[in-house]
């Protein structure tokens, strides 16, 4: 089969198609099972942090060393030359002359479309400012198929903050083209945005607000967990409500074990230390799941294949 | 004859059919185009089909349907009169464009468009009976009261 992600620049979630993310997860599971160490051999990866990002520049740089390729790049915006005053259009016209294909992520939105436009070679956006994360979703869906084998009619829970949570849009954008069926947990003035309840009744989405993460967690099978921001909320508010958005072991005891709890993370206390103890604890599998994703995501935009 | 309720003029463009209050955001965008242009408007007009309307005369500048659809996003639905010695030589509805290109700033203010030396770029849509405009590069989609 033609690979049609082969030199496709990654932006936005919204840019792939469900074949493209059944190929990627498919490839995804491949590579946890077997890993390739050679398979970007000569290549070579430019990873533009234009603002810092420890976990994200970590889990793309790995996925790089682990599949063999080289890198080059910068780690945070101190050292590059967007501080002499150079424009990103003219990093990227340079950088996309050294490299094979660009990692980047930038503090403002738009900046990883303006540099697919310009760069000769792949971009791959690993975060512009509030807009899009899409290998994060990848990771996210890879989670489900795994547990799950497939993700046609998976219940998923969204708990927490939904209305600011980027991680929770795309999440539940992508799971659209699958038929999830999805359920939102959260405070009142942190609820899913109009626009995205608007999309997903369009695409004939099943999806229900629940009072309680009690409720979640006796309807789904994923509970994808989210942090509160204080800033969020009014402080007598986020005094009497975040608490009862904060998931505690006892919560799971009488849980199916099949259910899973994701989390983008970082956690703060959203997610209590003793629940990760518990069977259905899956968040760090999840943060893992992210090299496979972003190995699959390189080795199928770079065209790297093997028998 | 149509009557316009504003003097005439020999030779121009009259926009009718503005919704009430969208008037002097056309102005505006006009006069940052052409600025010595002149121009008589109309505000709160009496309509039939509108209840109230505003009305902008342009002296000496005759719009075509592509330069007019910069002025979709304020007035969807308005009519354009194009008049040479003193008689409409075309009419036409308002056209909707499908993109905008360098014409508006995005409003989100942490935009990359604001940042490089770049053209903003728009697809429109429609959305209930307003149009709105989505930033190719932020993804953001705005409604018409965030343009100047
Ligand atoms: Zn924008």
């Amino acid at each position: 089969m033609a690979n049609s992600l082969l030199n496709l620049d990654l932006v936005s979630i919204s840019d792939l198609n469900k074949t493209q993310i059944l190929s990627i997860l498919a490839r995804a599971e491949q590579l946890k099972r077997q890993p390739q160490p050679n398979l970007l051999r000569g290549k070579v990866i430019a990873s533009c942090f234009f603002e810092a990002s420890t976990r994200t520049r970590l889990s793309f740089e790995t996925a790089v060393q682990r599949l063999g390729g080289q890198l080059i790049g910068f780690a945070d915006a101190n050292n590059t030359s967007g501080k002499k005053g150079e424009t990103l259009s003219d990093s990227i016209q340079m950088i996309s002359r050294y490299a094979d294909a660009l990692i980047m992520r930038h503090p403002r939105e738009g900046a990883a479309r303006l540099a697919a436009e310009i760069s000769r070679v792949p971009v791959i956006n690993g975060g512009d400012g509030a807009n899009q994360h899409p290998s994060q979703t990848l990771l996210d869906l890879f989670s489900i198929f795994e547990c799950r084998g497939q993700l046609e009619g998976v219940k998923v829970a969204f708990v927490g903050d939904l209305k600011y949570g980027r991680t929770v849009h795309s999440l539940a954008q992508a799971l659209a083209l699958f038929g999830a069926q999805l359920f939102f947990v959260a405070p009142s003035s942190l609820g899913m945005p109009d626009y995205l309840i608007e999309e997903l009744n369009e695409k004939n989405i099943k999806w229900q607000r629940l009072d309680s993460l009690e409720q979640a967690i006796d309807s789904a099978e994923f509970l994808y967990m989210t942090r509160i921001q204080k800033e969020r909320l009014d402080p007598t508010e986020y005094m009497h409500i975040a608490s009862q958005y904060i998931l505690r072991a006892q919560h799971l005891e009488q849980a199916s074990p099949k259910l899973r709890v994701l989390h983008p993370l970082p956690r703060v206390d959203e997610i209590q230390p003793e629940v990760d103890q518990m069977p259905q604890a899956y968040y760090f599998q999840q943060a893992e799941n992210g090299l496979y994703a972003r190995q699959a995501l390189l080795s199928l935009i770079l065209g790297a294949t093997e028998e | 004859m149509h009557h316009l309720q504003v003097e005439a003029i020999a030779n121009g463009t009259v926009i009718d059919h503005i919704p009430a209050g969208k008037g002097l955001k056309i102005i505006h965008r006009l006069q940052l185009k052409h600025k010595d242009i002149r121009l008589t408007i109309g505000l709160n007009l009496p309509s039939n089909a509108m209840q109230h309307k505003d009305l902008i005369k342009i002296n000496d500048l005759q719009l075509t349907p592509e330069k007019a659809a910069e002025f979709a996003l304020f007035a969807p639905d308005a009519t354009i009169n194009v008049i040479s010695h003193y008689r409409v030589t075309q009419k036409y509805r308002m056209q909707k464009p499908e993109q905008l290109r360098g014409l508006f700033q995005c409003p989100n203010t942490n935009c990359i468009t604001r940042f490089e030396p770049i053209a903003s770029w728009f697809a429109v849509k429609q959305a209930d009976n307003q149009l709105k405009l989505r930033c190719q590069y932020c993804e953001r989609s705005f409604s018409e009261d965030l343009f100047q």
